[in-house]
């Protein structure tokens, strides 16, 4: 099962590559640009029973090591869910 | 007094500090394997610098995890001493030894440079030779040593004297010119709340002989050693 978890530093704690990027594309003629935020994108394919399975597996993941507390919020996305298992004939 | 020097793949200042236990210090030191998971009969583990598994995911991130940071968090528990520098103190705050993370540098420069940090706390192991205010002079060599914690993180290490060391001018004074990468409140270097763990951005290895242009390294080692308290007119200068 494939699950994509989006990383992404706390509010409020200064994103300096972030505001880079935004400099560079306010130079690039987009002055409309308010705000520009960079995270982090991990995509994991792990072996589950269902959805919730997976998804829990992935939370721990990140809790123990995909992210950082101190700095760092995340959510975690179903890129694709499991193919049913097909039924016994009778 | 034993070492133990922690290897990682990606560590770099291993050797420096092999060197100045053994050659300066004369003090028995051995390399410790990342996938160790017993550090055998040392007194002192140190974390050098470098960048363990290539700074892959965060700084210290991976390295924070592996099994020999579970020996050191066993080692820690039973009150042995950690010394962790640049990359060592950032794998002691992924690893939760240390309270607080380390950031990219505010002003986006990977900074190598001389810098002077004021002592706040003398009362660890590893500073016990220094007197209150004293000035030291490291280098240091970091793309992400901006330290950050959440406020009340903040609020405890100021009410535990857990703040260490912080940058500052020659004359000691904490200004925001004197702090090389943006660090909250210019904090250098942290320590756990029973004094045993400390964590610094600078490099104590690369200034401890005359040769390499300074020696105030030697003193976190010499205070380490016990020596500045048997000699304490050495350091009250």
């Amino acid at each position: 099962m494939k699950l994509r978890v989006l990383v992404r530093l706390r509010p409020g704690i200064m994103d300096v590559q972030g505001a880079a990027v935004q400099r560079a594309l306010v130079g690039l003629g987009f002055g409309d640009l308010r705000e520009l935020r960079v995270g982090k994108v991990v995509e994991v394919d792990v072996d589950a029973p269902n959805a919730a399975a997976a998804r829990a597996r992935v939370d721990e993941m990140c809790r123990k090591l995909l992210a950082n507390p101190v700095l760092e919020d995340y959510t975690i996305e179903t890129i694709e869910a499991p193919v049913a298992a097909p039924q016994a004939v009778r | 007094m034993k070492f133990g020097v922690v290897v990682f793949p990606g560590t770099w200042s291993d050797c420096d500090f092999h060197h100045v236990v053994s050659e300066v210090l004369h003090q028995p030191v051995k390399y410790v394997w990342h996938r160790e998971h017993d550090l055998g009969d040392v007194d002192c583990v140190i974390l050098p610098g470098g960048f363990s598994y290539g700074d892959y995911l965060r700084a210290g991130a991976v390295a924070g995890r592996s099994p020999v940071v579970e020996a050191i968090r066993e080692f820690a528990a039973k009150g042995g001493l950690v010394l962790g520098s640049c990359n060592g103190f950032q794998i002691l705050c992924e690893a939760g030894l240390l309270p607080g993370a380390l950031l990219r540098n505010e002003c986006l420069q990977y900074r190598c440079q001389s810098t002077h940090l004021v002592v706040d706390n003398v009362e660890t192991p590893f500073t016990r030779g220094l007197r209150p205010g004293q000035v030291l002079t490291m280098p240091i060599s970091h793309g992400e040593g901006k330290y950050h914690t959440d406020a009340e993180t903040l609020a405890q290490l100021r009410a535990r004297h857990q703040i260490v060391f912080r940058y500052a001018t020659a004359a000691g004074q904490v200004t925001r010119a004197a702090n090389p990468n943006g660090s909250l409140e210019n904090i250098a270097g942290v320590v756990n709340e029973s004094g045993t763990v400390l964590g610094l951005m600078p490099h104590p290895e690369r200034a401890a002989e005359a040769v390499v242009g300074g020696t105030d390294g030697l003193l976190l080692f010499q205070s380490l050693l016990g020596s500045l308290v048997e000699d304490g007119t050495f350091l009250k200068r």
